[in-house]
């Protein structure tokens, strides 16, 4: 019945012997990832550390490949299973193939002299990672984002069947956690392994993950596809957030709207908006926009950003309602910014919108 | 391919250098001293084992032990000092600085004293046992001291003061010691490599062939524990047992030394960093043979000058020791602070 490659079942984590989380229920195929998200101290890393083994599990168990790892010897693990973590170490006068040659520690003989399969394991490693010109350099001389690379190598060439990574992207800028996470994807897709990583930032964390898992509290707050986790009202309650707001659309974080009276009314629609919403709200005006029909790229980002919206069903002409109430609304604004140069047929109670507005300066 | 080459070449000329230097300077020894001998006689008394009487004892009983104490003592020196860098990722942790050489020396002479005021003679065999004693005391002291502060510079200073509390107590002990051995023991209490018995060459030989054997023989796993402590367990590594015996075997060779020479300074911090230096890489399956050789030239070299500077006065050779492993000792500070 449990056909997972690797499976948790009433799995409790903590420091010793305190629970921290309780029954956690992990279920992965070879070739996904899953990745953990949750605000700082919430426990990612101990749920991590305790699948790596670092950590005793104080309940329940962790299998891979229908064995429970607590049963496995080191060596096998060490077969069977690779780290990335954050921890920044300083290696003494070590290349960067010098690092990655240690993912070949569980495969050669009792002096870990490499052989020629080895070598040739170390250089495709590296080559994935796309890191062949850093072969010869010291490791404490490169960039971050090339000390990660450096270190997936390390976990490539160890051959795993599931790499546990612990915010790999945490020091990196956003080019660098860019390709960071693509040569992941690329590693993962051709070598089928299994992935389990923590992320802060959530945006990626949408996008790389087949199954994500919110940590939080004593037990598993959610788990599921990244579709069923980012809406706007789950991810606020995850990091508890009393300011700003997270856009589900967009999948960033959202500063908090303005508050008070609106003093700016925005005629806007088609993502024209979103630049004027975003300056006024870096300034801390209050304002109000409209018309937008709740299909517009606009609305999603007023939602988060604006004081009130004026807004008419989708698909569905303006109402003169809802221009009535637009009108009134711009009247009490005292200035009016009009984002739209061409109006269009359904788009023409924002034109008479406009005029009103000019005639009355 | 290219580099691996340049890489490889580096290795050969290293230790052959290396060992030409053990080599010259072996000889340079034996022929140095207040009697002058010539070649060709020092290798009619040592290989024919034929000559005048006096001057056959001077090599035989004097001189060949002591320059074999130095090359053996010096090897075990550096690679016990190689251990503990590795053991508390610290490029200035030695069996000096972190006291453990003076709890061994501490409890050496506390051993002797009880001993040898009720007559009985100390063998060889029990001065490495107290000394392995009072090693394991000091080093207790380290690890908890290392289990409360993070930063490398603190765990050194509580070292040097845990050096400094020790030191007292043995001097103490030596002024409230009436034996005629007292002196016999000052010397000792300083560093020396003089007095050595053919009986304490062959058990310190015994002692440091199997540590420094079994060394070797692991470094895979140390290979793997410098990368860090969790990485190396994931690649398999039992964590508690190769600590423990990290600890084991750095004590052995530190208190092999200070059972026969007395406390020796620098040697191990210095040397493994001048070889990793040398060899450009900090692979323990090359730097381990390494240091061993480069701690064997060091003391040799030392000791040359603790007993020929100033003949027939001796100089101690901690002094001598510190004179050239101290600069080495700052000049990793710095480069440590520069990198920063």
């Amino acid at each position: 019945m449990k056909d997972f490659f690797f499976y948790t079942d009433q799995m409790t984590v903590g420091y010793n012997g305190k629970p921290l989380i309780r029954e956690i229920k992990i279920e992965l195929n070879r070739g996904e990832i899953l990745t953990l998200i949750g605000p700082n101290g919430a426990g990612k890393s101990t749920i991590l550390k305790s699948i790596t083994r670092q950590l005793k599990l104080i309940g329940g168990s962790a299998c891979l490949d229908l064995r429970d790892m607590q049963q496995m010897s080191g060596k096998e693990i060490a077969r069977r299973l690779a780290v990335v973590l954050t921890e920044r170490m300083k290696p003494e006068l070590m290349t960067c193939e010098d690092v990655v040659s240690t993912g070949r520690y569980p495969y050669t003989g009792n002096l870990g002299i490499l052989g020629p399969e080895d070598k040739e394991k170390v250089r495709q490693a590296m080559e994935l990672v796309h890191a062949l010109d850093l072969k010869d350099r010291d490791f404490t001389a490169i960039s971050d984002g090339q000390k990660q690379r450096i270190l997936l190598a390390r976990a490539i060439c160890q051959e795993p069947e599931m790499i546990v990574l612990d915010e790999p992207t945490s020091f990196l800028d956003v080019k660098h956690k860019l390709e960071f996470l693509t040569i992941l994807k690329k590693m993962v897709r051709e070598s089928k392994a299994a992935v389990i990583m923590s992320l802060h930032e959530l945006d990626l964390a949408q996008k790389i993950s087949d199954q994500v898992m919110c940590v939080k509290g004593k037990w598993i707050q959610k788990c599921g596809s990244p579709e069923e986790i980012f809406t706007s009202d789950y991810i606020c309650k995850l990091y508890d957030m009393t300011a700003g707001s997270y856009n589900a659309a967009f999948g960033c974080m959202e500063l908090p709207a303005p508050l008070g009276e609106p003093e700016v009314f925005i005629i806007a629609g088609g993502g024209t908006g979103i630049p004027v919403y975003r300056k006024l709200q870096r300034e801390g005006i209050p304002f109000a926009t409209g018309i937008l029909h709740k299909n517009d790229v606009d609305y999603e980002a007023a939602i988060h950003l604006a004081t009130q919206i004026i807004a008419e069903e989708a698909f569905e002409p303006i109402r003169p309602e809802t221009y009535q109430r637009a009108l009134e609304r711009m009247r009490r604004c005292r200035e009016v910014i009009c984002c739209l140069k061409e109006f269009g047929t359904w788009n023409e109670a924002n034109e008479r919108l406009w005029e009103e507005a000019r005639k009355e300066k | 391919m290219k580099r691996e080459k340049h890489a490889s070449g580096r290795y050969w000329i290293s230790f052959l250098a290396l060992f030409l230097l053990l080599c010259i300077l072996f000889v340079w020894s034996i022929n140095s001293g207040s009697v002058a001998m010539s070649l060709p006689d020092i290798i009619k008394i040592i290989f024919r084992r034929e000559g005048e009487a006096t001057a056959y004892n001077i090599i035989w009983q004097i001189r060949l032990p002591r320059v074999l104490a130095a090359v053996i003592l010096g090897g075990a020196l550096s690679v016990s000092g190689f251990l503990l860098q590795t053991f508390f990722h610290n490029p200035i942790a030695g069996p000096f600085v972190l006291g453990i050489s003076s709890g061994a020396k501490l409890v050496v002479a506390l051993t002797m004293i009880c001993f040898l005021s009720r007559g009985i003679t100390v063998s060889a065999m029990m001065m490495v046992l107290a000394a392995f004693f009072g090693s394991m005391i000091s080093m207790g002291f380290v690890l908890v001291v290392s289990r409360k502060v993070r930063r490398m510079s603190m765990l050194v200073i509580c070292g040097v003061m845990i050096s400094y509390i020790c030191s007292a107590i043995t001097d103490f002990v030596v002024t409230f010691a009436d034996d005629s051995n007292i002196v016999n023991l000052h010397n000792w209490s300083m560093g020396s490599f003089s007095g050595m018995t053919w009986s304490n060459v062959l058990v310190m030989t015994v002692i440091v062939f199997i540590s420094v054997i079994t060394v070797f023989f692991m470094s895979k796993p140390i290979g793997a524990y410098q990368l860090g402590e969790v990485y190396a367990q994931n690649l398999g590594v039992n964590i508690k047992a190769f600590r423990a015996a990290l600890i084991l075997l750095s004590s052995i060779l530190s208190a092999c030394v200070t059972a026969f020479a007395g406390p020796v300074s620098f040697v191990g911090i210095a040397v493994p960093h001048l070889v990793k230096n040398v060899l450009k890489t900090s692979k323990p399956i090359l730097v381990i043979p390494a240091c061993f050789l480069g701690g064997a030239v060091f003391c040799l070299f030392c000791d040359l000058i603790a007993r020929t500077l100033f003949a027939p006065t001796e100089l101690s050779i901690s002094s001598v020791t510190a004179l050239f492993g101290a600069p080495v000792v700052i000049l990793i500070m710095i480069r440590r602070q520069k990198e920063r």
